[in-house]
C-alpha cells in the first residue's frame, strides 16, 4: 500500500482524531490557565491558607508523573465516588498537569515586575486588588508570554497521553489504524507530521501574535 | 511596649500642622534608621530634607507615604493619625481601612517615576481618579488634561512612558499624583535620575507648584540652590536625627553646627 492509499483509507480516522487532539487541547489549555493564574496569586497570598492549598497542588502535579495523574482521575477517583467521563478526565488531567508549572510562570512574572510599580500604585491609594489587576498582572503578562509558549507546546504534545484511557485522540485513532494494519512507519509517521504542524504552524505562529500584540498595547510594539 | 496612652488620639487647636511626627523611630533589625524624630510641617509650608546618603531623609517620606511601617511614635496627618487609629479610647496600629482613608491626603513623585508603561500619559493620571476616586471617565480626564497641560504635557498626553524623556515623565508623574487632590506632596529626589540638561524643566514644574499652589510640601533633594530657592524651610538629618533645621538663607550661609558645615562645604566641592 503507497502512503497515498495509506492517507486516501485511513485519512479520514485521522482528522477524526486530530478534531479530538484540537479539542482536547484548547480545553486542557483553558484549564492550564485558569488553575495557573488561580495557583500562582495563591502561592503569592498573605493568607496562610491559601498559600498552603496553593503549594500543595503545585508540588502534587508538578512532582508526579502526568500518567499516573491521569490514571488517578479516570481509574481511582471513581473509587471515591467522583467519576468523570474519559474525554473530561483527558484535559482536566493534562490542564492541571500544565497548570502546576504555569502557577510558577505566573508567580515569576509578578514577582519581575518592579517593585516601584508597587509602590506608584499604593500611592495613589489603590487597593491590594486594584494594584494587582490594574497594574501588576497587565506587566506580568508580557513578562510570561514567552514561556507559556513553551509550555503550551509541551501541554499540546502531552494531550497524547489521553488516548492510554481510550478517548479517541491523534494517537488512539493511530494506534488503531496500526493495530489493524501493522503499517507502523505510515500511522505513527502521520501523527508525528500532525503533532508537528499543529505545534509549529498553528502554536507557535499564534503565541508569536499574542506576544506582539500585548507589546504593543503596552507601548513597547 | 510603647506606652499609647502618652499620645493624643487627634490633634486639636489652632495650630494643628499639616503634618507631625511625633517620636518616631525606624530600624531594620539592628541599624537604626530614624532615632525619635519629631518634625512639624504646616499647612502650605515647603520643607527640604537634606543630608549625607543613609542619614534617613527618604526614609521619612516612604514612612508617610506608608511605603514603610514605623517602629515607635506616631505620624499625624491633618490632625489624624495615620500610622495608628483610636480603638477604645487609645491608639492602636492602624488597619488597612484606615491607612487607605488617610492616604488619600498624601501624593508622592518619586525618583524613578514609577509610571505604568502599559498606560499613555493620560491614562497614568486618570488611573487614580477613575478607579480610586470614583470620578467619571470624562471628569477624570478634564481634571488630567488640566494637569498635564499646567507640567506642559499636554501635547505628549497619548504617548507611553517608553517613548518619553525623563524629565517628560517625571513630569506625568507629578501630573498623576496630583490628579489625586492631596494635601501634602512629597518629592522623592525627583531629580536625581536626571540628566542634567532636563532638570529644569522639572524643577520649574515645582517652583510652579510652590507659587501657585497651596500645597504642603516635603522634599528631599540634593539641588542645594534649588532647595534653597524654594524652601520655606530646611531640614539637615544626620545619623536618623534633624542636626539642624531653619531658613534656607540662615542654614545655607551660616550653620550652626560642624556637620552641617562640612556637609555643605563637601557637597559646593562636588558642584
Amino acid at each position: 500500500m503507497s502512503y497515498w492509499e495509506f492517507l486516501q483509507t485511513y485519512g479520514v480516522r485521522i482528522l477524526d482524531g486530530t478534531a479530538v487532539t484540537g479539542i482536547q487541547f484548547l480545553f486542557a489549555s483553558a484549564v492550564a490557565i485558569a488553575v495557573a493564574l488561580i495557583a500562582g496569586l495563591g502561592k503569592l497570598s498573605s493568607n496562610l491558607l491559601i498559600r498552603s492549598i496553593a503549594i500543595t497542588y503545585i508540588e502534587i502535579f508538578r512532582g508526579t508523573s502526568l500518567l499516573v495523574q491521569l490514571y488517578w482521575i479516570f481509574f481511582v477517583l471513581p473509587l471515591f465516588g467522583i467519576t468523570l467521563p474519559k474525554f473530561a478526565a483527558g484535559f482536566l488531567s493534562v490542564g492541571m498537569n500544565v497548570g502546576a508549572y504555569g502557577a510558577e510562570l505566573v508567580r515569576g512574572a509578578i514577582q519581575s515586575v518592579p517593585k516601584g510599580q508597587w509602590e506608584a500604585a499604593l500611592a495613589l491609594n489603590m487597593s491590594p486588588a486594584q494594584r494587582m489587576r490594574r497594574v501588576i498582572l497587565p506587566q506580568a503578562f508580557l513578562l510570561m508570554l514567552p514561556p507559556w509558549g513553551n509550555l503550551i507546546i509541551e501541554l499540546l504534545k502531552g494531550t497524547a497521553l489521553v488516548s492510554l484511557i481510550s478517548v479517541a485522540d491523534l494517537m488512539f485513532q493511530s494506534k488503531q489504524i496500526n493495530a489493524s494494519t501493522y503499517l507502523s512507519a505510515q500511522s505513527f509517521g502521520t501523527a508525528l507530521i500532525v503533532y508537528y504542524i499543529l505545534a509549529r504552524f498553528l502554536v507557535t505562529p499564534f503565541m508569536r501574535w499574542l506576544e506582539r500584540v500585548m507589546a504593543r498595547r503596552l507601548g513597547r510594539g | 511596649m510603647e506606652d499609647m496612652s502618652e499620645y493624643p488620639l487627634e490633634l486639636s487647636g489652632d495650630n494643628v500642622p499639616m503634618v507631625r511626627f511625633m517620636n518616631v523611630t525606624k530600624s531594620y533589625g539592628e541599624l537604626v534608621v530614624l532615632d525619635k524624630l519629631d518634625l512639624d510641617i504646616a499647612a502650605g509650608e515647603m520643607v527640604t530634607v537634606i543630608g549625607p546618603s543613609g542619614s534617613g531623609k527618604t526614609t521619612v517620606l516612604r514612612m508617610l507615604m506608608t511605603l514603610e511601617t514605623i517602629n515607635g511614635g506616631v505620624i499625624c496627618v491633618d490632625g489624624q493619625p495615620l500610622t495608628h487609629m483610636p480603638k477604645g479610647g487609645v491608639l492602636v496600629p492602624a488597619d488597612a481601612r484606615h491607612l487607605r482613608k488617610i492616604r488619600a491626603s498624601i501624593g508622592m513623585c518619586f525618583q524613578h517615576f514609577n509610571l505604568f508603561p502599559h498606560m499613555t500619559a493620560l491614562q497614568n493620571c486618570m488611573e487614580g481618579p477613575v478607579q480610586v476616586l470614583g470620578l467619571s471617565k470624562q471628569a477624570a480626564r478634564e481634571r488630567s488634561e488640566e494637569l498635564l497641560d499646567l507640567v506642559g504635557m499636554i501635547d505628549k498626553k497619548d504617548q507611553h512612558p517608553s517613548r518619553l524623556s525623563g524629565g517628560q515623565q517625571q513630569r506625568v508623574a507629578i501630573a498623576r499624583a496630583l490628579a489625586m487632590r492631596p494635601k501634602v506632596m512629597l518629592f522623592d529626589e525627583v531629580t536625581s535620575a536626571l540628566d542634567p540638561e532636563v532638570i529644569g524643566e522639572v524643577t520649574n514644574v515645582i517652583r510652579k507648584l510652590v507659587s501657585e499652589h497651596n500645597l504642603t510640601m516635603l522634599m528631599v533633594t540634593h539641588q542645594m540652590g534649588f532647595a534653597r530657592d524654594i524652601s520655606d524651610r530646611i531640614c539637615f538629618f544626620f545619623g536618623g536625627r534633624i542636626e539642624e533645621q531653619g531658613p534656607p538663607d540662615e542654614l545655607f550661609a551660616n550653620p550652626q553646627r560642624d556637620r552641617t558645615r562640612q556637609f555643605l562645604s563637601a557637597v559646593k566641592e562636588a558642584v
